[in-house]
């Protein structure tokens, strides 16, 4: 499973640290080594054309898949496995579920509950996950409705709303863990594009507060306007990162160049 | 329906091809095409019906007096009682026992899986009223019953012959039965809801039986509610196959009555009119149902 050399002491400042990490699906490499660290408050938007392994890596931060070597860790906690000497030990479902409750997760295609409400989306977890208080859920519920500017739909069903509302919930869902971290999964590539800007206004809007948060997408102009990093990734790897200004406007790989010159 | 399709052709000008201007067709009347074919098909078909309809009222051979007699029976009346209890009893474990291999079919372990597909394999194979006959015939193969350790001592044990008495034997086949046809429904329904739901569940942190109980089943029950209706009428009537084991269920109950005083059709109209009758009121139940699981679906 985990290669024994490699070091499981996180840095300190990290809040995300992901050391060494492959993943493969059958006979495809999807991650080839993937090095990354994401300090507390900062945004890192991951970039790369489709293939590139960009939203596996996503769904290894929080265990939606399992990696095949190397490590992940978040607030200084080791994510699916358990170190003990030099070996790794999984953990139990019921403790990467545990784990799961401190970083929240939206999806491309939002995954909203469609036979609850929207209310009752996002209190499920508060309530199901954490032990909360109902009452406490609703109150919780209530306030980041009216964060991301839906006060007024609490009981909705997902299907009368629209695309980007629907995302909007779902942000507010993930939101009601107080997750200390946020992975957004192309969060805009389900919208008809006259919805995005709504769904890209609450991601700037967390930003600004200082959420950590990962973000997978194809919109270079949010990527330049939010990112603290851009990682641009091709064929399971990083083919480089930085700031966005050196990324997107002075890219040093060839393959950087001609990504950013087919989508810009 | 419609059995003519042809567009209205104007006899005088042939179709009439040219768009109308502006100036003076504001008014243009529309006039529906004619289906002078299905006023006869309609005709024919409400000669059939009253046909029908007049038969049975005039017709002495159904001998309604006798029906009405009957209907109400204190006999058939007892005897309905016992096929609703067989219905719900097969149901009620047929389904328990579907949802546990259900989920062992969708296990990841691939003996679980094996086994659950053995089953569904072997009770859809053979057929109920043969293995209706293996069950009432029990006593044969398996003296006693013994509860204990496996195949270690036992603590304490029944007769079969006692245990399995001709009601707890139908029971038995028929929800062994029904768990295999329950089993498939309800994997179906649970494979019918997207991958998505589940994994935003996990990716929640939502404990596991809470992800299946709250999440999961309630969409699955979409799909499976249609399937399992048919399967709970189907079963209904199907347990006028008890009748071979001498239960007394409504078709045997008739059975033995017209056996007594020889008059077949009445009868059978009774055992008739009673089946269309509940599985009537299982179709209402049906209704309300599904319109409960349908909870925030645009359709």
């Amino acid at each position: 499973m985990s290669s024994t050399t490699e070091d499981t002491t996180p840095t300190p400042d990290a809040m995300v640290e992901i050391r060494s990490v492959h993943k493969r699906f059958g006979s495809l490499d999807v991650l080839r080594g993937i090095d990354l660290s994401v300090r507390a408050g900062e945004v890192t938007v991951v970039l790369g054309p489709s293939g590139s392994g960009k939203s596996t890596l996503l769904r290894t931060i929080n265990h939606l898949e399992k990696v095949d070597r190397g490590w992940i860790s978040v607030d200084g906690t080791l994510i699916g496995y358990r170190r003990d000497g030099d070996k790794l030990y999984e953990l139990r479902e019921r403790e990467v579920l545990r784990q799961r409750t401190r970083i929240g997760f939206v999806f491309q295609n939002f995954n909203l509950f469609p036979h609850l409400t929207v209310v009752e989306n996002i209190i499920e977890a508060p309530v199901a996950a954490l032990g909360r208080p109902k009452k406490e859920a609703l109150a919780t519920a209530e306030r980041l409705l009216a964060r991301v500017g839906l006060a007024d739909k609490a009981e909705a069903y997902p299907k009368q709303l629209s695309g980007g509302q629907q995302q909007r919930v779902a942000i507010a869902r993930a939101l009601a863990l107080e997750p200390k971290l946020l992975l957004f999964d192309e969060p805009t590539s389900a919208l008809d594009p006259e919805l995005v800007g709504e769904v890209l206004d609450v991601i700037k809007d967390l930003a600004l507060q200082g959420t950590t948060m990962i973000v997978v997408t194809h919109e270079i102009g949010f990527a330049r306007e939010v990112a603290d990093t851009v990682v641009f990734m091709d064929e399971g790897r990083i083919v480089e990162q930085g700031a966005p200004g050196d990324v997107l406007d002075r890219p040093r790989h060839e393959r950087t160049r001609a990504f950013l010159s087919k989508v810009l | 329906m419609s059995l003519t399709s042809d567009p209205p052709i104007d006899k005088a000008t042939g179709p009439h091809t040219t768009v109308p201007t502006a100036t003076g067709h504001d008014a243009l009347t529309v006039v529906p095409v004619r289906h002078p074919w299905r006023w006869v098909a309609v005709a024919a078909t409400a000669v059939v019906l009253a046909q029908f309809l007049h038969g049975l009222i005039t017709n002495p051979g159904w001998e309604w007096d006798v029906f009405a007699q009957f209907f109400t029976a204190g006999t058939i009346l007892k005897a309905v009682w016992v096929t609703l209890q067989l219905t719900l009893y097969g149901t009620v474990l047929g389904f328990a026992l579907g949802i546990v291999l259900a989920f062992m079919r969708l296990s990841g372990s691939r003996f679980l899986r094996a086994v659950a597909y053995a089953y569904i394999w072997a009770f859809r194979s053979i057929p109920l009223i043969v293995q209706l006959l293996f069950w009432f015939n029990l006593a044969y193969l398996y003296k006693e019953l013994r509860f204990g350790i496996p195949f270690g001592p036992g603590f304490f044990s029944f007769d079969t012959m006692n245990l399995v008495g001709a009601m707890s034997a139908a029971v038995l086949g028929l929800a062994l039965h029904q768990a295999a046809y329950a089993a498939e429904i309800v994997r179906g329904g649970v494979l019918a809801v997207d991958d998505g739901q589940s994994e935003a569940a996990a990716a929640l942190g939502i404990p596991r039986h809470r992800q299946l109980r709250r999440i999961v089943l309630p969409q699955a029950m979409r799909s499976i509610l249609p399937n399992a209706a048919n399967e709970i009428i189907s079963l209904f009537k199907g347990t006028s196959i008890v009748s071979v084991m001498a239960i007394g269920e409504l078709f045997y109950q008739v059975q033995v009555v017209y056996g007594r005083n020889g008059r077949v059709v009445p009868l059978l109209m009774v055992a008739t009119v009673w089946y269309i009758l509940l599985t009537s009121v299982l179709s209402v139940l049906q209704h309300y149902v599904e319109r409960h699981y349908a909870k925030g679906a645009a359709r």
